[in-house]
């Protein structure tokens, strides 16, 4: 058990996406920074520290749909007139920031500095301020940095970025380590627990997961470590982790029944767990998310859906509602598309859907509006304008904070999508 | 470079997206990179308006800097104007747009467009979203009320009401009030603006004898130059509560040459008998501190002293283009003004005063709620919560109405006070008891009691100590007047120099102070 195989037997099927439609225009689409609203709470130890303007700061506190209740371990440094003259020295004003916020926190372990699209512009250097202020307060407080900036990442891309700078702090694994496997990409803590359950189970003990709830706690990695992508939109942190000398399993993401099935399978034939006792661990929890996931398929199947872009979730969501709900998708949009993290998604997809990359907003809402789906997958700044011509839409945001991985979220997954078709077909008004 | 957990304000160029929003026919196009769209979802979501804010964001990306931004804006900008034929547009940048200096107005004019085209420079590392407000609604009135010959009608004067916005605190309900007051007087509304006006109806602004500024944080540099421009004068009497309500319609009814009387004497207004009715007895002096925007914040302190008796204990704003005025109203009741962004430092001053209520805005809401002080949200920043689906304005006599429920339903009534003044040590009384009606579910203890906040005693080690019987003592007073004992007693305890606090030295105090 836990013997390491080849790596030749790891490879995706080869199926790549189909060509898909990029248009320029706007985008209607958070950027990186955003993912500071999920990451903030992920790992109790750490701070963001935006550096940017009254955008970031506004942008944040509106994003997160939320006032501040306990207060939160991100905040931003706003950069002024006087810093962009010359009158301020910008790394004192940094270093001043970054004292009074570490006197006020001292149980912060880990400060994060995170890049927006001004101290892009300005090129300000956050990689070096770090490594400056890492100097100054390592080991108590440890001070990384990576780019959330709207001029190169979208949503989701933040996070893909903060794991990618985090790869470079994970500790070396020692060369006789047995094979261990990692599981990359924020997920809730509750399917967190479920996956190490389920791994447990199979006979894999050496499961850690990244980001990890503490950042005292950072997984070691190298080349004994296989890792298992639980995100699609970790492209540049799978990237990392392959340079530090860990191996990729390619599996479709674990979304659904199938999907997560597929998932542990990929993890389990790495580990050499024999087929019998895959399905033994893995049946209970699959028939659970079946049975779920059924009671919302009278709601969806047959049902037209169109996706905007937001998570690049999109082509995996677009997989479920395909594959295990019976609905007809008309168009998955996505920011980025990385042919080699979703071809197992587009593999199981048919070659008929619309694939666009990127977005130009209005010309995608008059295709969408052409196509006069049931329901549609958008961001919150077009939700309620559709939904005033009378359609139906779902918030895509939910399902990045939502649990929806694993057997035990399959159905919640499905009753995302079908609860605003059960909602429009309870009302009695007209809005 | 300023460390922010949380800011009131916007950045200037979403202020300007608010006067776009407002307007019918014009459209905004923005210079700005990916992510700063969220600012549509204030429109959408908070507001629930049912369409696109009227706004296109250029997108320009990483590898679009030093080559061809400045092309993406002019392909963002014809296209805008080919789909949505607006009237008029207006160009300009966010924060990211203004470092790279492309200069969105020079290059509009190159574009030839069939419309009019407004340049806006709101210069985002110094400014925010109201100052931006106002400098666009300016901008715009200037643009298209300037040079022209006012046309007005003799007899009868009309007027215009300048300020309210989208995403403005109850200015949908404002608006529909005010208009309400001035259909009484007879007074004939000329043109809204911006909320519902098109560039086409801000060119008809001189037609008006007289204006009235609702909302100065948005409308007075605007309101100004009409003054200078077409000797057009301006009410500014803002309308909230009884008292400025009446001088509201004085000031319409002189400047119109129409009698106030009738609409003064309609009694449409419950606030001035609910406060003098005994029941409200109770309301009398309770310490109340006020924050938000200038304006709001300036009526509330006048309506929670003079009209609901209750005692302004600080009042300040996070509108310093407005603060001098803000300072001159906290004179009138005698306490300092407070005039900061920092929410930390506001909450730092509602501790010291130890309110009963807060008046503030959704920020301060959270402060009052893990104080444990009653609390009524009284300006913008805007919240889901202040576009109700019931008809609730600020301003006019309903609008007094309003206020009074508002500000008086979250304060404990005067039996229950009594009762919990009488019976302290009942075990369902005291501040780590949960609400007797959650007793089944509860599990008796309050970890979060911010009692511990407010109570705790001075840390300087020549303050006065408190002997163990005086704390008992201490601990029988309701929990919501106990800070303010404390700090009395201490108080007197520090003047008297004193070094410990007996029973007797708390009920000396008491004495003292009165309640």
């Amino acid at each position: 058990m836990n013997r390491p195989v080849p790596a030749s037997d790891m490879t995706a099927a080869p199926c790549p996406a189909p060509t898909p439609l990029r248009q320029r225009g706007q985008h209607e689409v958070f950027c990186g920074l955003t993912s500071v609203i999920w990451l903030h709470r992920k790992i109790q130890d750490a701070f963001f520290l935006i550096v940017g303007s009254r955008t970031c700061a506004h942008l944040m506190q509106s994003a997160a749909g939320v006032m501040i209740f306990a207060e939160p371990r991100f905040g931003t440094a706003i950069i002024e007139e006087r810093d962009l003259a010359g009158m301020a020295d910008m790394h004192d004003e940094l270093d001043r920031v970054v004292d009074r916020l570490l006197s006020r926190r001292p149980d912060i372990n880990m400060l994060v500095l995170v890049g927006s699209c001004p101290s892009e512009v300005i090129k300000f250097d956050l990689s070096r301020a770090a490594e400056r202020l890492n100097e100054i307060h390592a080991p108590r407080h440890r001070v990384l940095s990576y780019s959330g900036s709207g001029i190169e990442t979208t949503f989701t891309q933040g996070e893909d970025n903060f794991l990618a700078a985090l790869v470079g702090r994970l500790p070396a694994s020692r060369p006789d380590d047995s094979l261990s496997l990692l599981i990359v990409g924020s997920l809730a803590d509750v399917v967190e627990d479920q996956f190490e359950r389920i791994f447990t189970a199979l006979g894999i003990d050496d499961v850690s997961f990244l980001p990890s709830r503490r950042s005292t706690d950072l997984p070691s990695v190298g080349p004994n470590t296989a890792f298992l992508l639980a995100q699609p939109f970790l492209n540049d942190t799978a990237g990392a982790l392959k340079k530090r000398g860990a191996r990729h399993i390619s599996a479709p993401f674990p979304l659904g029944e199938g999907g997560t099935t597929a998932w542990l399978k990929a993890a389990a034939d790495q580990f050499g767990i024999p087929a019998e006792r895959f399905d033994a661990i893995t049946l209970p929890g699959r028939e659970r998310a079946k049975k779920a996931v059924d009671l919302y398929r009278d709601r969806l199947a047959g049902k037209r859906v169109f996706l905007f872009p937001d998570s690049q979730l999109e082509p995996s969501l677009a997989r479920f509602l395909h594959c295990e709900a019976g609905a007809e998708i008309i168009e998955v949009g996505t920011p980025y598309l990385h042919r080699h993290n979703v071809a197992e998604e587009f593999a199981l997809l048919p070659d008929s859907i619309q694939v666009s990359e990127g977005q130009d907003v209005d010309l995608q809402i008059d295709r969408c509006k052409a196509a006069d789906p049931d329901l549609i997958i958008c961001g919150m700044g077009l939700g309620n304008p559709f939904e005033a011509e009378g359609r139906t839409t779902k918030w895509s945001i939910e399902f990045v904070f939502s649990p929806i991985q694993g057997y035990e979220q399959a159905g919640d997954l499905a009753e995302l999508f079908a609860r605003p078709l059960k909602r429009r077909a309870a009302l009695a008004v007209e809005a | 470079m300023q460390l922010t957990v949380w800011t009131y304000e916007g950045p200037p160029h979403v202020g300007a997206m608010r006067i776009a929003s407002s307007m019918r026919d014009l459209h905004y196009v923005l210079h700005a990179p990916q992510g700063d769209t969220y600012a549509d979802l204030l429109f959408t979501m908070i507001e629930r308006r049912k369409s696109r804010p009227p706004v296109t964001y250029t997108t320009f990306q990483a590898r679009d800097l030093g080559s061809d931004t400045a092309e993406i804006f002019k392909r963002a900008c014809r296209e805008a104007v080919e789909r949505f034929k607006p009237q008029a547009v207006m160009v300009g940048a966010s924060c990211t747009a203004e470092l790279i200096q492309d200069d969105p107005g020079g290059l509009a004019k190159t574009l030839d467009l069939p419309v009019p085209v407004v340049p806006l420079e709101l210069p985002s590392y110094q400014k925010k979203e109201n100052w931006g407000a106002a400098e666009t609604f300016y901008r715009l009135v200037r643009g298209f009320a300037g040079g022209r010959t006012p046309e007005r009608k003799a007899g009868t004067k009309s007027c215009n009401i300048l300020g309210p916005t989208a995403l403005g605190f109850h200015n949908r309900d404002d608006v529909t009030e005010v208009r309400r007051l001035l259909d009484a007087l007879g007074v004939p509304v000329n043109v809204v603006a911006p909320l519902g006006a098109s560039p086409a109806d801000l060119a008809r602004l001189p037609d008006a004898d007289f204006n009235i500024v609702l909302y100065p944080e948005i409308a007075d540099v605007a309101a100004r130059w009409l003054e200078r421009e077409f000797k057009q004068p301006s009410v500014r009497t803002i309308p909230i509560g009884v008292n400025a309500t009446k001088d509201f319609v004085r000031a319409v009814a002189e400047m119109a040459g129409v009698d106030p009387q009738p609409v003064l004497e309609s009694g449409e207004e419950r606030l001035s008998w609910y406060s003098v009715s005994i029941d409200s007895n109770y309301l009398t002096g309770k310490r109340v501190f006020v924050f938000g925007d200038a304006t709001h914040a300036i009526a509330a302190a006048r309506v929670a002293e003079t009209e609901l008796g209750f005692k302004v204990c600080g009042l300040g704003t996070y509108s310093r283009e407005f603060a001098r005025d803000v300072r001159a109203a906290a004179r009138e009741y005698d306490v300092e003004p407070l005039i900061s962004e920092d929410h930390l430092e506001i909450e730092d001053a509602i501790m010291a005063a130890q309110p009963e209520l807060v008046l503030g805005t959704q920020m301060e809401r959270h402060i009052a709620k893990r104080l444990r002080i009653a609390c009524a949200v009284i300006s913008a920043p805007i919240h889901v919560q202040d576009f109700p689906a019931r008809y609730a304005p600020q301003m006019g006599f309903e609008g007094a109405n309003v206020l009074f429920d508002t500000w008086v339903h979250p304060l404990m009534m005067g039996l229950e006070e009594h009762l919990l003044g009488m019976f302290r040590e009942d075990f369902e009384f005291n501040d780590a008891a949960d609400a007797s009606h959650l007793a089944a579910v509860g599990d008796g203890s309050r970890p979060d009691a911010p009692a511990a906040v407010a109570d705790l005693p001075s840390a300087s080690d020549d303050a006065p100590r408190w002997s163990p019987d005086a704390e008992q003592e201490l601990k029988k007073i309701p929990f919501f007047v106990r800070g303010k004992a404390r700090r009395n007693t201490e108080q007197f305890a520090a003047d008297g120099g004193l070094k410990t606090i007996t029973v007797e030295t708390l009920y000396d105090a008491k004495a003292h102070f009165g309640r």
